[in-house]
């Protein structure tokens, strides 16, 4: 039999507050296998983790069983101080008497009963575990990146730097994302093209990118370390490498449309570049709004690029599908903004004077619609009075979005600030729930706006805006006074809040990484792991984890990029080996297991009619044994006789 | 002919006849039946909409559990009745504790199922305005008229489901559908003093006349409710005002049901239409048939 060492930690008063410590060290010593029983104030610390590995050897045990906090906190520290001390790492076990006991509990002698069945059961299960050794599996040194913004970008630049290859995906015609849209940049009012441009340049200099413009992912297989993915390009009718960006081709085209990247406040052909600074440079040609590919319609464009000599665009283009294997892969798809036409009260949509941030970003913006002079989108005028309403459908869970964008109260101050600049005769109102300015200059900024650019800021939200007389009339209370305010604008901004781009949801499905209640990706924990998923392999940067700026973004890039190379840095990886087993001789061939499985890890071997386990896949959740019906798999130190034990040692 | 169990309240059978006339009428007109509910009785005007009041709920729940044993569908006219049955009925579904307490008190249960349906919901999900517009034989050419919603129609938005409480458009496309031409004004879905009238009349006539003046002012020739106190509110502070009857006489105010039943071809007596009502609306529409020839 296994000679078994139990320690008892205290946790200081977390364990030791509601549990009577001394009670049970004393049972667990009683226990038939266990040689040794102690306790401590901090397990963890280095005095309690040496405490254990004397006892290891003093005590000659096999097999230790930790009753302390959660298994997700500590397992592999205990795991690691066995393996020092001489044992095999898997022979150590977690009794979680913190999270699933006393924190939960109060009465202390129910609870020092329940903690006394936790330690009893983790006794019988680690009697019973095998000696295993971790599984190693080859590494793909290489990473994919979704999302060629602002965070998609800083990532693909770090991995690459540090000599990985990087593929960067990219949905639209360029690189660049939200951020080549934005004029200027909150709080030092940098122009915000100018900054990002030269990462753009770079990116696409840097001879470990490649940049696959227009594509999406379509299918992810295989695992951390080891994914095979598909993306597919939709047809690139314009060849990026002979295009030198002439232009003919945009004066023939016949076919206009609303332009994204204004906002929809310009149009653009049908062939078009996406904006000046665009990366690849080179001309996209839409097909949705082209007249016709397929029979071909129209052909000018052809036609004018041919006259010049040149063949750039092949209207025979193809959907093409890349098949790229890859070791880690990021998500960074970014945002896009909440459909203010939603918001009823406000009248967006109706009346063309009431716009959204974006939209006023853009016309402030030097490359925007107007050349960054502000007008009325109805009539052209210069505005004197705007109405900005910050919290426009946010922190409002019935009708619109539950949440706070973070980070609209900056710019909305800047919008102020920028208006009042251009317009020095103008005035600018603010309507604010309250003012959410926490960051590195960010209160200075909005104070500055207030004091010096004689914003006026009105706390309080607006009820209705209707169109009278060529002027919009703003309706709104401000509650500093308790007195409800009209205001006779000429422009109204709504500062609407971000939510996941398009498609993200799709994408985490394809990667099997979850999104939260708002469709933003879920990080493996929401303090000590911002950067992953809960999918091993799979990392997070940038607003499509949750909202967020340019500052805090660019953080999250490179943090997830330097998870990535954690991984990639070596050429193999160890994986648990606490996955499914299967008896060939007990397996039937039903085949019912290979669906249950959520990872593709069980697959018919046809020769010899049996399930298989690819055991890099598997990751241990044990959903396979539980369909067998044969009791043919099992799960590695989980098996049912383990847990039949677990059973008769909790009933005492 | 498709019958419906209808609840008509105290306002329909007092102050308010031309409504449940034209109303019923129409239905008629349309190939429907009004059927009207046994034993009901007053719907406790707002009053059951108080949370925190058990007693108030005996009457909606009454009438609830008397409609559910002859059908499972109950329309209603008055925009407030409609208000607080559609309330009371949610109410039974969402808060069984309460519940408990209502159906023991009255000793007649009812346990939902019953579905509260404006009769707006009827003719723009069951008989559909591409229908109405095919049966209006005599459809009200261009006339402008404002629709005017109030609160109780269409608020609170998550239990009465009817409309978008900032932007709703039922009122304007049955009016599209009779040939109307409808007025987008601002005041539309603003409320008209309510209740205010009884206590504080002029706070009641300052909100009702800027309903009044903005339809007005947008180009309505009359306004079309759905609400007997609206009906009230916005033609009592008129006569209060001189300002608005010396100019171009008071704007009148016409059920949307009367309007119905006139494109629909009924007889204005049915409709229990007032000659000045119906003069604005002969010359309101004609006018403007000629002026749009003419253009």
């Amino acid at each position: 039999m296994k000679r078994v060492g139990v320690f008892v930690c205290h946790c200081g008063l977390n364990i030791a507050g509601t549990v009577n410590i001394k009670e049970i060290t004393d049972a667990a010593s009683k226990t038939p296998d266990v040689v040794v029983a102690a306790d401590h104030r901090y397990l963890c610390s280095e005095p309690g983790q040496a405490l254990i590995k004397d006892n290891i050897k003093q005590h000659r045990l096999d097999a230790i069983v930790v009753a302390a906090c959660s298994p997700a906190m500590h397992e592999i520290t205990f795991r690691n101080i066995a393996r020092a001390a001489g044992l095999n790492r898997y022979q150590s076990e977690i009794a979680n008497i913190r999270e699933q006991c006393s924190w939960v509990h109060d009465n202390i002698e129910k609870a020092t009963e329940k903690a006394h069945v936790i330690i009893r059961q983790s006794i019988e299960k680690v009697k019973l575990n095998e000696l295993l050794d971790p599984i190693t599996v080859p590494v793909t040194r290489r990473a994919l990146i979704v999302g060629g913004g602002i965070a998609g970008i800083r990532a693909a630049l770090d991995v690459a730097n540090s000599g990985h290859q990087v593929y960067l995906v990219e949905k639209t015609g360029s690189i660049g994302g939200r951020m080549a849209q934005l004029s200027e940049t909150f709080p030092t009012l940098d122009c915000s093209i100018c900054i990002l441009g030269p990462l753009m340049v770079e990116a696409y200099r840097n001879p470990n990118i490649k940049i696959l413009r227009l594509s999406e992912v379509e299918e992810v297989k295989g695992f951390i370390g080891n994914f095979k993915v598909k993306v597919r390009q939709a047809p690139v009718y314009v060849d990026e490498t002979e295009c030198n960006s002439c232009a003919e081709c945009v004066k023939v085209c016949p076919a206009e449309v609303p332009n994204e990247f204004d906002s929809g406040l310009t149009w653009r052909k049908a062939i078009y570049i996406p904006f000046a600074q665009a990366v690849p440079p080179a001309y996209v040609l839409d097909a949705k709004s082209c007249l016709g590919l397929l029979p071909q319609a129209c052909g000018e464009c052809k036609k004018a690029c041919d006259k010049l000599g040149m063949s750039c665009i092949n209207l025979d283009a193809h959907p093409e599908t890349h098949e790229l294997e890859v070791g880690a892969i990021i998500s960074a798809t970014g945002y896009e903004m909440y459909d203010a036409a939603r918001l009823t009260e406000y009248g967006y949509g109706i009346y063309p004077d009431v716009m959204t941030s974006l939209e006023f970003e853009r016309m402030l913006s030097a490359s925007g619609p107007t050349s960054g002079v502000i007008r009325r989108p109805s009539d052209g005028r210069i505005p004197k009075e705007v109405v900005f309403i910050q919290c426009a459908g946010q922190r409002e869970p019935e009708t619109a979005l539950p949440y706070c964008s973070k980070v609209c109260c900056m710019y909305t101050a800047r919008h102020a600030m920028l208006f009042r600049h251009k317009v020095p005769d103008g005035q600018a109102y603010v309507f604010y729930m309250d003012i959410r300015a926490g960051g590195k200059g960010y209160e200075e900024f909005v104070k500055r706006t207030q004091e010096e650019g004689g914003v006026l800021y009105l706390r309080g939200r607006v009820a209705k805006v209707h169109e009278e007389n060529d002027k919009l009339v703003v309706k709104g209370v401000d509650t500093l006074s308790g007195k409800t305010v009209q205001i006779d604008a000429d422009v109204v901004v709504l500062a609407v809040g971000m939510v996941p781009s398009q498609g993200s949801r799709e994408l985490a499905n394809t990667l099997k990484a979850s999104v939260d209640e708002n469709g933003f990706f879920a990080e493996a924990h929401p303090k000590l792991r911002p950067l992953e998923s809960a999918t091993a392999g799979i990392f997070l940067a940038g607003a499509g984890q949750a909202p967020k700026d340019i500052p805090e973004t660019v953080a999250q890039a490179s943090g997830a990029a330097s998870k990535a190379l954690n991984l990639l840095s070596s050429p193999t990886l160890e994986r648990e080996p606490t996955v499914a087993r299967i008896v060939n001789e007990f397996c039937s061939g039903c085949g019912i297991c290979v669906p249950a499985c959520p990872f593709e890890a069980l697959s018919m071997n046809r020769e010899r009619k049996i399930a298989e386990v690819a055991e890099a896949l598997c990751e241990g959740c044990g959903t396979c044994v539980a369909s067998c019906p044969s009791g043919a798999l099992s799960l590695r130190n989980l098996t049912d006789t383990q847990i039949m034990a677990m059973i008769r040692a909790g009933r005492g | 002919m498709q019958s419906y169990l209808y609840f008509p309240g105290c306002s329909l059978r007092t102050v308010a006849r031309d409504f449940e006339d034209s109303a019923r009428a129409s239905a008629r007109a349309l190939g429907l039946e009004l059927k009207e509910m046994q034993g009901w009785l007053c719907c406790g005007a707002v009053f059951p909409n108080v949370a925190d009041n058990v007693m108030t709920n005996a009457g909606p729940n009454r009438i609830l559990a008397r409609a559910r044993a002859e059908s499972d569908t109950l329309v209603t006219l008055c925009a407030g009745c409609h208000n607080v049955l559609k309330r009371a009925n949610l109410q039974a579904k969402r808060n069984a504790i309460k519940q408990e307490q209502i159906n023991e008190f009255n000793e007649e249960r009812y346990e939902g199922g019953l579905g509260v349906l404006h009769f707006l919901e009827v003719l723009r999900d069951r008989v559909g305005f591409i229908a109405i517009r095919e049966a209006a034989k005599t459809p009200l050419r261009g006339l402008p008229v404002g629709a005017y919603y109030g609160c109780l129609l269409l608020r609170p938005f998550e239990e009465m489901k009817l409309d978008d409480p900032h932007r709703p458009s039922v009122l304007e496309d049955l009016l599209f559908s009779i040939g109307c031409m409808p007025v987008d004004y601002p005041k539309r879905t603003e409320c008209c003093g309510s209740f205010l009238g009884v206590g504080a009349p002029d706070a009641m006539a300052l909100l009702s006349r800027n309903v009044v003046q903005a339809a007005r002012s947008h180009g309505a020739k009359l306004l079309t409710v759905s609400c007997p106190l609206c009906k009230y509110n916005l033609e009592e502070s008129q006569k209060q005002d001189p300002k608005a009857s010396s100019s171009s006489g008071p704007l009148p105010v016409v059920y949307f049901t009367q309007l119905l039943g006139l494109a629909l071809g009924v007889s204005p007596e049915d409709l229990r239409l007032s000659d000045t009502q119906l003069q604005t609306i002969r010359g309101g529409a004609k006018s403007t048939v000629e002026s749009v020839s003419q253009t």
